[in-house]
């Protein structure tokens, strides 16, 4: 794909790039020591030359977002060199980041949600004279990039309105506007649909045609293969090797990054369903904004594990928090396990025994600034054995909370360690370890591995499986049909508000099958929806 | 009643709500800055009084008006800049260093007029005069809006001016980009090189500007003299004006132009045959309306709220 020049960092520093613009951008046994004492980066050296796309893999804690830092100014080296644009930099913030070349897309994006795309776009940077601001010239400026580039935006747009792909587009605008020649995306497809990744994908190998570095953070294997030119594997810090993509495979590159063969084949059995856990019928929501729900029906029996599939935003945020409690159903009936949860409360639908892993874990997953401990403990702290008479136990909340970090490997000095220093993996892992520690009879699992590294979500589904076998109903809501597909054993796909496919054998299903359902091309007829459901249709339809 | 209509729809009445309006307005612009700029100016009530205490002191002995009222800003200017510091370099909670500059301003005002004047009620004894009015020519032969408008303190035009400055300086400056970019994502104005810092020490100077040309009025233009804790909770109310308006200029204009026609009203009532312990609760009734009428809209906004908050 690209003649240029990677031999291994054995030109003299300094002068990695010449006329003939070999290099872009290079790391030279650079090194970050945190503080506290973490070193985040080992000696890594790292050769990115112009018009290349290169993913950056590695593992949660790997380093990788620390080293795109260093490149963009978020952070200094403890030794060695930055290289940019063929000479050693030291760059001092973002602003002589950008001021060289260097754009940056955060995961967490860095926009104003009140402010137009336009005006996020050339924030700091406004055209116009005299400490005035030229709007038509933003909406112009934006309005000319987008068409350039193919990232389509619509400039005039409050960002708060946009959908998250657009929102996405804005902040890669925002770099180009700022004449980045380097573009550092850190994952960027972890919140996107499938149609938005692929679009993303496109504009990114454009303005790699146009000569655009681009490092690519990623932890989806899948997409790496389909997007870069070359992959450079971290692994504690240490750089593990950088191969061709076209030589690599998603099993290679797992090896590379956790340092054995790991396959996140879990090799379940097939489920041994038993009775009926979760019985929904004629369930509908009026949302007074999102997604509404109507015509909703269907079972999970104990003992298995049913995947709800869909484009996000098509309802299964509302359904989820329906089913936990969080939302009140405005029509239909919901039994878990022979109580009607419809009317209660939280604390209700707990007593009933569903457990929640809800798909935002840092809003509604823990209490960040408190210890693992007490975040363990949060749904049974008014009972023996942690408390007694209404007295809460110290002794008991620190063994219970041992007893789950060493069960759930959860990586963390202490249990008094406030859940907001870990690591998104780990973070996973303490409400996971709390949902199911509570032995539920139903588990509601929201986008359980956004985010997590590969030893986590394998960890995570291993997990789910055994919950399952040991008799508890799983509904597993996913944005990732490999997710679903490698744990569902039953299938269903929600569109609009309502359920349009029903799979109940997974066996032989893919991807592509499902996603015409997801995409609104194909769709089950209401007589297989709800075949074998009791009492379905039991009210008038709408 | 009737009495109560013909007193309301006097120009007497409206040139009165005008007057009364103007601590209210510029004090709630100041709030409406500082708060847009990330950083709750709850020093207000205190930025007010301090001004109001130093241009009377000023005025009185130097025996200039406008060195006064320069004084009496500038000292508010300095207590926003204060409190900024407090919260950016120290970083001690804006609400809490807030009450205790009101708190220093209510203290160090009965001090330094005691000290200084031997009298523990305020300067009335020290003549010091008041900001001059203006009349535009030619407005006095308009009837009903002659007689409102003419002799308005100059203070008093700058608040009604403040609101389009306000608007102007939010929605089409550089510096009113980068205050709000920065009041409400400041790790995105960071990001793109905008100095953050900078940008809140310079929204507070300004609140604390307009903060004190509201107490600089109350001192040299509605009365001419300063008396203890004169504020009398008018920086809390404007700090309602600023939430109620929903943090927009326009929206604050006539929050805070409401709460002046409610005490405008109050005191015109206590002319009538209306018990006046009634008449004076009507601005605190009237701020307790609105502020769960805000409460009201807020939690009906909730749920679209919550999905900007989750971007």
């Amino acid at each position: 794909m690209n003649e240029s020049g990677n031999g291994p960092g054995n030109r003299p520093r300094g002068e990695a790039a010449g006329v003939d613009g070999s290099v872009a951008v290079a790391a030279c046994a650079v090194t970050k020591t945190y503080a506290n004492g973490v070193r985040a980066v080992r000696g890594v050296d790292l050769e990115v030359p112009p018009g290349e796309i290169r993913a950056v893999v590695g593992e949660n804690g790997a380093g990788k977002s620390t080293l795109m830092k260093m490149f963009y100014g978020l952070e200094q080296p403890t030794s060695g060199e930055i290289i940019v644009g063929g000479r050693s930099r030291t760059l001092r913030g973002p602003a002589s980041a950008i001021a060289l070349g260097v754009g940056m897309v955060h995961q967490n994006l860095m926009l104003v949600p009140s402010f137009t795309v336009a005006q996020n776009v050339v924030l700091g940077v406004e055209p116009g004279r005299r400490g005035l601001v030229d709007a038509r010239a933003a909406v112009e400026t934006t309005a000319r990039l987008a068409a350039e580039s193919g990232l389509a935006v619509d400039p005039k747009a409050r960002v708060d309105e946009v959908s998250v792909g657009m929102r996405q587009r804005t902040e890669i605008l925002k770099a180009l506007h700022r004449k980045a020649r380097v573009l550092i995306l850190d994952e960027p497809t972890a919140v996107l649909t499938p149609q938005e990744t692929e679009d993303l994908f496109a504009a990114v190998r454009r303005l790699r045609d146009g000569g655009m570095t681009v490092l690519f953070i990623s932890h989806k294997l899948r997409e790496v293969r389909e997007i870069s030119d070359k992959v450079s594997v971290m692994r504690a810090g240490s750089l593990v090797g950088t191969v061709a993509t076209a030589d690599a495979t998603e099993r290679s590159l797992a090896a590379m990054m956790v340092g054995r063969d790991l396959s996140l084949d879990v090799g379940r059995t097939p489920a041994r369903p038993t009775e009926v856990t979760l019985r929904v019928r004629d369930l509908a929501y009026e949302a007074a904004t999102g997604q509404s729900l109507s015509e909703i029906a269907f079972d999970v029996a104990a003992g298995e594990v049913v995947g709800v599939a869909g484009i996000e935003g098509n309802g299964q945020s509302e359904l989820a928090e329906i089913l936990a409690g969080l939302r009140r159903p405005t029509v239909g009936s919901i039994r878990v396990g022979g109580t009607d949860t419809a009317g209660l409360d939280v604390a209700g639908h707990r007593r009933a025994g569903i457990g929640y892993v809800p798909e935002d874990r840092l809003h509604n997953g823990a209490a960040l600034d408190e210890s693992i401990a007490d975040n363990l403990v949060v749904d049974r702290h008014d009972r023996p054995p942690l408390a007694r008479r209404g007295v809460l136990h110290p002794r008991a909340v620190r063994a219970h909370a041992e007893r789950l970090i060493d069960e759930y490997a959860i990586r963390t000095p202490d249990p008094s360690v406030p859940v907001r220093s870990l690591s998104g993996g780990n973070m996973q892992k303490v409400i996971v370890a709390r949902e199911l520690s509570a032995g539920p009879r139903l588990l509601i699992a929201s986008q359980v591995t956004r985010g997590v590294d590969i030893g986590a979500m394998r960890f995570m589904y291993e997990r789910l499986v055994a919950a399952r076998d040991a008799g508890a109903a799983v509904l597993l809501i996913s944005a990732d049909l490999t997710e679903l597909l490698a744990l569902s054993d039953r299938l269903l796909v929600l569109k609009d508000g309502r359920l349009v496919g029903r799979f109940d054998d997974t066996a032989a299903l893919t991807e592509k099958h499902v996603g015409l359902y997801m995409l609104g091309v194909e769709h089950h007829d209401r007589e297989q929806l709800v075949a074998g459901l009791d009492d379905a249709g039991e009210a008038p339809a709408a | 009643m009737s009495a109560v209509l013909d007193v309301v729809l006097s120009s007497a009445f409206l040139a009165a709500v005008l007057r009364i309006a103007t601590p209210y307005l510029l004090a709630a612009f100041g709030g409406l800055v500082a708060e847009r700029a990330g950083i709750s100016n709850i020093a207000l009530e205190g930025q007010m009084l301090a001004a109001a205490c130093m241009g009377a002191l000023v005025a009185g002995y130097s025996g200039s008006v406008a060195l006064g009222a320069l004084c009496g800003v500038a000292l508010a200017v300095l207590l926003g800049l204060l409190l900024a510091a407090l919260r950016l370099e120290l970083g001690a909670d804006a609400i809490i260093a807030g009450i205790g500059l009101n708190l220093l301003a209510s203290g160090g005002t009965a001090y330094a007029v005691y000290t200084l004047l031997d009298d523990k009620g305020g300067t009335s004894g020290l003549k010091s005069g008041s900001l001059p009015t203006v009349t535009l020519p030619g407005v006095e032969s308009i009837p009903l809006v002659g007689d409102v408008l003419s002799g308005q303190n100059m203070i008093t035009w700058l608040a009604f001016l403040a609101a389009p400055l306000v608007a102007w300086l939010f929605y089409r400056t550089r510096f009113g980009f980068h205050l709000r970019a920065v009041g409400e994502t400041p790790d995105a104005a960071e990001s793109v090189g905008i100095p953050v810092r900078r940008v809140q020490y310079t929204g507070l100077a300004l609140s604390g500007a307009l903060a004190g040309a509201a107490g600089v009025f109350l001192s040299m233009g509605y009365v001419s003299f300063f008396v203890r804790d004169m504020t009398a909770g008018r920086g809390f109310i404007a700090l309602a004006a600023v939430f109620l308006g929903g943090l927009r200029p326009w929206g604050v204009f006539l929050a805070a132009l409401g709460f002046g026609a409610a005490e405008a009203l109050a005191v015109q009532l206590g002319t009538l045959d209306v018990p006046p312990q009634l008449v004076s609760t009507i601005p605190y009734a009237m701020t307790l309306v609105a502020l769960a009428l805000y409460a009201w809209r807020r939690k009906r906004r909730g749920l679209a709220g919550g999905v900007a908050a989750s971007l």
